[in-house]
């Protein structure tokens, strides 16, 4: 062989080796299932809060606020380690949503969503002038995050919460009833369906398409029974509110954190119903004459699976990659950002969990996948945790990235078998 | 600066007081414990019954530490809202705060409630309780100051 072509031959064999996505020796601080480890992709990016990555292996992820200069940040890795070594900020507004669909990358504010082309290779080809598909939607202090996806018909779902915690006549008041029937429903506290590809569309223009979930941030589309799944965010303070009929405790405990399955049309009862974990059960609200012992109405849907209380889920994504062992396939990751109504007692969440699922049905028990992002044994205040996951998106590869609001970290969880 | 001389010479006088009466109180020390630091002793009361309301009513939003929760309950340290006008702090505990504006520099999500359903006492002991907690330090709050706010009289 030329002597020559050998070297560099044996050059790119030492590149492509060097080039190789290793996990960090400490697994960017995480407890992780056996065989599982990850790598930290980029760190200090701001408030990152969902994300997609491109069939390319970049990353998009949209901050919760602008930070130099945009509010999409844009990740690349140029020698194939795994690390970003690019780092672009785009996007003249703060946000939570981000989705990759068509050769476009959609991206939420709290009132907005605008699309950007990408080009063949998943670039965005105008980084300045988005288009905007959907504008005025309600933003009213609580819940603003807007999370959004695309269905495989072009449809485009949008979170709307409620900017309420259960619709008392005096939010979060102590003994204020609720308000029958709740005003909050009509523009937000459910799914909104808008077309994916018109412009300046209104509430006029979209279609309520599930009601009765308080807040939700994370959803997902399962493709294998072509649904929309969301995670909802329960209802706060039943102690605080109705001291005489819940504990401290019980505060902490209720209500769960639910998994639902949406069909067009649903109504998952809020704020006329919670759901008690303990009891299997929708209880009437006390809000609207409940006790803690009143079933609610049989109308609303039931969760697949009820979470402890306040744990706050903030990501939804089922996995369809072939790098994770097969009971990975198909199952639920939800990123649970942690919560803050369970004081006094120990905060919890701060990490990503795992149903394994099977045709769209849970086919086992939850459990906790990715642990560690808080870099303590236990929180009081949720501000102690070092690190809150957020956002869910799978790599081309089958990896599992994860991001973290607090420092703004991307995490990419991989197999090593 | 004078404001803080003050307050560090109140804090200063609490410590000695509760030195005193940790002491054993056989001495007749009554003419000069009574001349000076009754005002303070108030405070040390005041602070110790506010900590009682801030656990009932305050710390399931705001915290143990005070800290709040981030982008949604605001801390209550570090924060001019808590040290600076008695005013504006009593008529958010009075009438809640659902206000668009950023607490040092940054937004938080979250209503707060009203609580006028809490006596004028305990709006006073739960702020000074507050505003002398979490490395504060300000004058306390009197029930009186709460009154004037309630009745309308300024925020």
């Amino acid at each position: 062989m030329n002597k020559r072509l050998f070297f560099l031959l044996l050059l790119l064999a030492g590149i492509g080796a060097a080039a190789q996505v290793r996990p960090d020796a400490d697994n960017a601080g995480l407890k992780l299932p056996s065989g599982f480890g990850a790598l930290r992709v980029a760190d200090n990016i701001g408030r990152a809060r969902h994300i997609a990555v491109t069939k390319e292996g970049d990353v998009f992820v949209k901050l919760e606020r602008m930070k130099n200069g945009g509010g999409i940040c844009w990740l690349h890795d140029s020698n194939g380690d795994g690390k970003a070594d690019e780092i672009k900020n785009f996007g003249n507004f703060n946000g939570t949503g981000i989705f990759i669909r068509n050769n476009y990358l959609y991206a939420s504010s709290d009132q907005e969503v605008f699309r950007y082309q990408l080009d063949a290779g998943d670039k965005v080809i105008d980084p300045s002038n988005p288009e905007k598909i959907v504008t005025g939607l309600i933003s009213r202090f609580e819940h603003e995050a807007k999370a959004i996806l695309l269905d495989n018909n072009n449809n485009l779902y949008v979170n709307i919460g409620a900017f309420s915690n259960s619709c008392q006549e005096k939010d979060r008041q102590l003994h204020s009833m609720g308000i029958k029937p709740c005003p909050v429903l009509d523009s937000a506290g459910g799914i909104w369906q808008f077309r994916a590809d018109k412009p300046n569309q209104t509430y006029a223009n979209g279609i309520r398409y599930a009601t009765g979930l308080r807040n939700v941030v994370g959803m997902d589309w399962n493709t294998q029974v072509n649904q929309l799944f969301v995670m909802q965010h329960g209802r706060d303070q039943l102690h605080d509110i109705f001291p005489e009929m819940y504990t401290e405790k019980q505060n902490a405990d209720l209500p769960a954190e639910c998994l639902y399955a949406i069909k067009k049309g649903d109504n998952a009862g809020w704020p006329y119903t919670y759901y008690d974990p303990f009891l299997n059960k929708k209880m009437l609200a006390p809000e609207y004459g409940g006790d803690g012992k009143k079933e609610g109405s049989k109308e609303y849907i039931d969760p697949l699976v009820a979470f402890p209380a306040h744990l706050a889920p903030n990501g939804l994504l089922f996995y369809t990659g072939s790098q994770f062992p097969a009971r990975y396939r198909n199952g639920a990751f939800i990123a649970f950002h942690g919560s803050w109504n369970r004081a006094p007692e120990p905060q919890e969440g701060f990490y990503v969990v795992f149903v394994p699922f099977s045709n769209g049905k849970p086919s086992g028990k939850w459990e906790v996948f990715a642990n560690g992002f808080s870099g303590k044994s236990e929180i009081k205040n949720p501000r102690e945790a070092e690190h809150r996951p957020c956002g869910l998106a799978q790599g081309p590869d089958g990896s599992l990235y994860v991001t973290d609001d607090v420092k703004g970290s991307v995490y990419r969880i991989m197999y090593k078998g | 600066m004078k404001k803080g001389m003050i307050i560090l010479s109140l804090c200063a006088a609490v410590i000695v007081v509760l030195s005193q009466q940790k002491a054993p109180a056989k001495a007749p020390v009554r003419a000069p414990v009574k001349a000076a630091p009754a005002p303070v002793s108030t405070l040390a009361a005041s602070v110790a019954r506010g900590n009682i309301v801030y656990k009932k009513v305050c710390l399931s939003c705001h915290m143990a530490d005070g800290g709040g929760v981030p982008r949604m309950n605001p801390p209550l340290m570090q924060t001019s809202y808590v040290t600076g006008d008695k005013s504006k702090l009593i008529y958010i505990v009075l009438k809640g705060m659902n206000d668009r504006v950023p607490i040092e520099d940054d937004y938080y999500s979250n209503t707060m409630a009203a609580h006028a359903d809490l006596s004028d006492l305990q709006v006073a002991d739960v702020l000074t309780f507050v505003r002398n907690s979490f490395g504060n330090k300000a004058t306390a709050v009197t029930p009186a100051e709460v009154k004037i706010v309630r009745s309308g009289g300024h925020k």
